[in-house]
């Protein structure tokens, strides 16, 4: 496959772009945070995406999706990036959508993928339990019991948890924490006895979630793949999943420098545009050369992640790189707009928020770098 | 898609039965390279046999047209050829600045005449040529330069000084950028070519940090060019210069070492749990691995960008930049892992310090061609369309 956008993703890019840029513009999120909303996402934004049938890209045709694959689903992310625009389409289109198709049994498609495609039910994922990614630390245990099974324990960092109505859970049914065996995934639905949901309003303005479990009880059927084995599902579906948060993350990257440049041909200072200094050119073509570099990484792990290679190696490489430009491009796009750019009434602060959290998202750059060196085989 | 398949097939026995074992050796330094030329002396029979074997097919220059010495193939052809010749660690038959630049600028601004006398010469790897373009006085300002050609009628009469010619000591024939009028700074440059066996036509070496002499300095005294020898119109120097630079730009990103640094580092250091043990240095080689895969899949975009008809134009500059800059940090790096290894100069155990001479001549990826500061330059005026 060339590595270049065919004429059917090129449409589809061109739709996103001008999608998100007149429905949720930065300054819908904005709205958002200073309304205080209850969700941080707008249902009508969330409704019109369905009806796009963005909301069911990875979803097939039988279970009401359009199956438009990896490729849709960055271009899509890359999108709602440069524009900042806010819904679980992450949380529940990429990565819980995926995670079902790999691990569910009929029923569990049925019933969950088809709602996922529409945009009625939003699901989300619980991995992490600490500040550091790491999935094989799993402690939260889930215990036998004569109904089926029992969950103690804490969920932090879930996207979009604040509101979403159901959970895929990461827990660990036998071993100890560190091992890969003994961990299975689990669907919980929001209103279980004992299942404490506390919203954690986070710095990019949206609303994520810290999920305590106080003995929440399970039936069987409430089990997602096959017990004990849950990370050789989950792996894959991850590095799939970094792959579309690399592409949120250059989306952000480009917005950052085309605004940048923008603004230095604006901007005098001395009876000069500033964009004439010699200084910030060069800052300026530096970070266009990260963007590109990156940008070719990223396509070439969405064309692998419609594959049904292994491309832990791939993913790595691609979210270390990502989160690099991305964190590059925040800082030297506020650098470059001085002053202003230090002020909560322009735009490039909340860039700068949505990409860190972006950033530390399932590994950072160290956590994927190590992993990188480590299959490398060094 | 199924001719390419049966081309592949027929590529593989090919290669299979013609690529002799030495070369199919990774190169152990840049004296294992073919230069071809009429002074060229060959390392072994069968780097001999190789070139000559790939010339018949016209496979050292795989996508020029077949009437100048090339295979006339298509550009997912010449891939796939590429890819099979890495499949078997094939060494490049020729290695020259006839096929990554002047050839190029023949193809689209030479006469019938220019690219039936050089083009097949370059192909067989009969003529090696050198780039007459920087001068004392103008490295970084190109355009500044000052050698002159006088108008002898049917003639040029051409005198200067060259600085950085890469190999003039060796090249059979320069491609050389003169001024043809002083009053204008870029249209006043012409390009042409002529032999440096010509009279009036000296060259000196110049020994650099790495102990080598890979350039020269060059003095043109009063050396008859024919005018016929002149590619383009007068005064299109400057555009056909711009062009060249651009192949130049695109090769020197692409020519590095791949040497698997923490392969290395794991045989050099050792490892604890699979670990390199110094963990300082596993994290710096686990980051420059990563930018350095990214930049590979960029040449590969890039590759089918241009292949699916789009100009590469200031991207290249691009390129350039970043494949250099990342060059010079791959080298910094072996250092790093070759520790006090590295520093033999003289003697078998380092090859005569090739891993120190290979860092050294590294320093200078980043200035030849262009500066990484110019490359910036083009990308801020070019492509963000900054202010000047």
């Amino acid at each position: 496959m060339a590595l270049l956008l065919n004429e059917e993703q090129q449409l589809l890019k061109e739709t996103a772009e001008g999608f998100f840029s007149k429905k949720a513009p930065v300054s819908a999120l904005r709205t958002l945070r200073d309304d205080k909303s209850e969700n941080a996402y707008d249902p009508i934004l969330w409704k019109e995406m369905s009806e796009m049938g963005f909301a069911g890209l990875l979803v097939d045709e039988e279970h009401g999706g359009t199956g438009f694959g990896y490729i849709g689903a960055g271009i899509v992310a890359e999108a709602m990036g440069k524009n900042l625009s806010a819904s679980p389409f992450f949380a529940s289109t990429i990565i819980s959508a995926a995670l079902i198709k790999a691990a569910g049994n009929e029923e569990q498609k049925t019933s969950l993928l088809p709602a996922i495609a529409t945009g009625e039910t939003i699901v989300s994922v619980a991995i992490d339990e600490k500040g550091q990614h790491s999935p094989e630390s799993t402690v939260l245990s889930a215990e036998r019991v004569h109904e089926g099974f029992r969950l103690a324990g804490l969920k932090i960092f879930v996207p979009e948890g604040g509101y979403a109505s159901q959970f895929i859970v990461l827990s660990r049914t036998s071993g100890q924490a560190g091992e890969r065996d003994g961990l299975s995934l689990f669907v919980v639905d929001r209103r279980t006895a004992g299942l404490i949901v506390d919203t954690v309003v986070t710095a990019d303005s949206r609303n994520w979630a810290k999920l305590t479990f106080e003995n929440v009880t399970l039936d069987a059927a409430a089990l997602l793949g096959p017990e004990g084995a849950a990370l050789d599902i989950l792996e894959p579906v991850l590095d799939r999943a970094r792959v579309v948060i690399s592409s949120e993350l250059l989306g952000i990257s480009q917005e950052c420098l085309d605004r940048t440049v923008v603004y230095l041909k604006e901007r005098k200072q001395f009876g000069v545009l500033i964009g004439s200094f010699q200084a910030l050119q060069h800052r300026a073509a530096e970070l266009y050369s990260e963007i590109e570099i990156t940008r070719s990484a990223v396509l070439k792990a969405l064309q692998v992640a419609g594959t049904g290679t292994d491309m832990a190696m791939l993913s790595s490489l691609v979210k270390a790189k990502a989160s690099k430009t991305a964190e590059l491009a925040t800082n030297e796009a506020l650098q470059m707009h001085g002053g202003i750019g230090m002020t909560d009434e322009f735009d490039i602060g909340f860039f700068m928020k949505r990409a860190r959290v972006l950033q530390a998202l399932y590994g950072d750059y160290n956590y994927h770098a190590n992993r990188f060196a480590r299959l490398s085989g060094y | 898609m199924s001719n390419l398949e049966s081309f592949r097939t027929e590529t593989r026995t090919w290669l299979e039965e013609n690529c002799p074992p030495l070369m199919r050796t990774p190169e152990k330094g840049d004296t294992d390279l073919c230069w071809g030329g009429r002074k060229f002396s060959f390392q072994s029979e069968d780097q001999k046999l190789w070139l000559e074997r790939m010339a018949a097919r016209g496979w050292t220059v795989p996508t020029w047209p077949k009437e100048y010495g090339g295979g006339g193939l298509s550009k997912d052809e010449a891939k796939i050829l590429a890819a099979e010749m890495k499949h078997i660690g094939a060494r490049t038959p020729l290695t020259s600045f006839g096929i990554w630049m002047l050839g190029p600028a023949l193809l689209k601004f030479g006469t019938e005449e220019q690219k039936q006398e050089h083009l097949p010469k370059i192909a067989r790897g009969e003529i090696r040529w050198c780039q007459g373009y920087s001068e004392p006085n103008a490295g970084s300002d190109l355009a500044s330069l000052a050698t002159k050609a006088l108008d002898g009628g049917d003639h040029y009469i051409v005198s200067g000084q060259k600085v950085w010619t890469s190999y003039a000591d060796k090249a059979d024939w320069i491609f050389c950028l003169v001024r043809t009028n002083t009053e204008e700074k870029h249209t006043g440059i012409s390009f042409v070519l002529f032999d440096m066996e010509s009279e009036g036509v000296s060259t000196r070496p110049i020994k650099l940090i790495s102990g080598y002499s890979p350039f020269c300095e060059t003095f043109f005294d009063e050396v008859k060019v024919p005018k016929a020898a002149r590619v383009g119109d007068e005064g299109q120097g400057w555009t056909i210069a711009k062009y060249l630079l651009t192949h130049e730009r695109s090769s020197i990103s692409g020519l590095w070492d791949n040497v698997p640094l923490g392969q290395v580092a794991v045989e050099k250091i050792g490892t604890v749990d699979g670990e390199i043990v110094d963990k300082m240095l596993r994290y710096q080689i686990a980051e420059h691995e990563i930018d350095s895969a990214a930049f590979m899949i960029t040449l590969e975009r890039a590759g089918d960008e241009a292949k699916a008809g789009a100009s590469l134009g200031a991207f290249s500059s691009m390129l350039k930049y970043y494949g250099t800059e990342l060059n010079k940090e791959r080298n910094e790096l072996v250092l790093k892992v070759e520790g006090s290894d590295a520093f033999e100069w003289e003697g078998q155990f380092s090859n005569n310090g090739e891993v120190a001479r290979r860092w050294l001549r590294s320093k200078g990826n980043s200035i030849e061609g262009g500066t990484s500061e110019v490359q910036l330059n083009i990308i801020s005026k070019r492509i963000l369309d900054l202010p000047a």
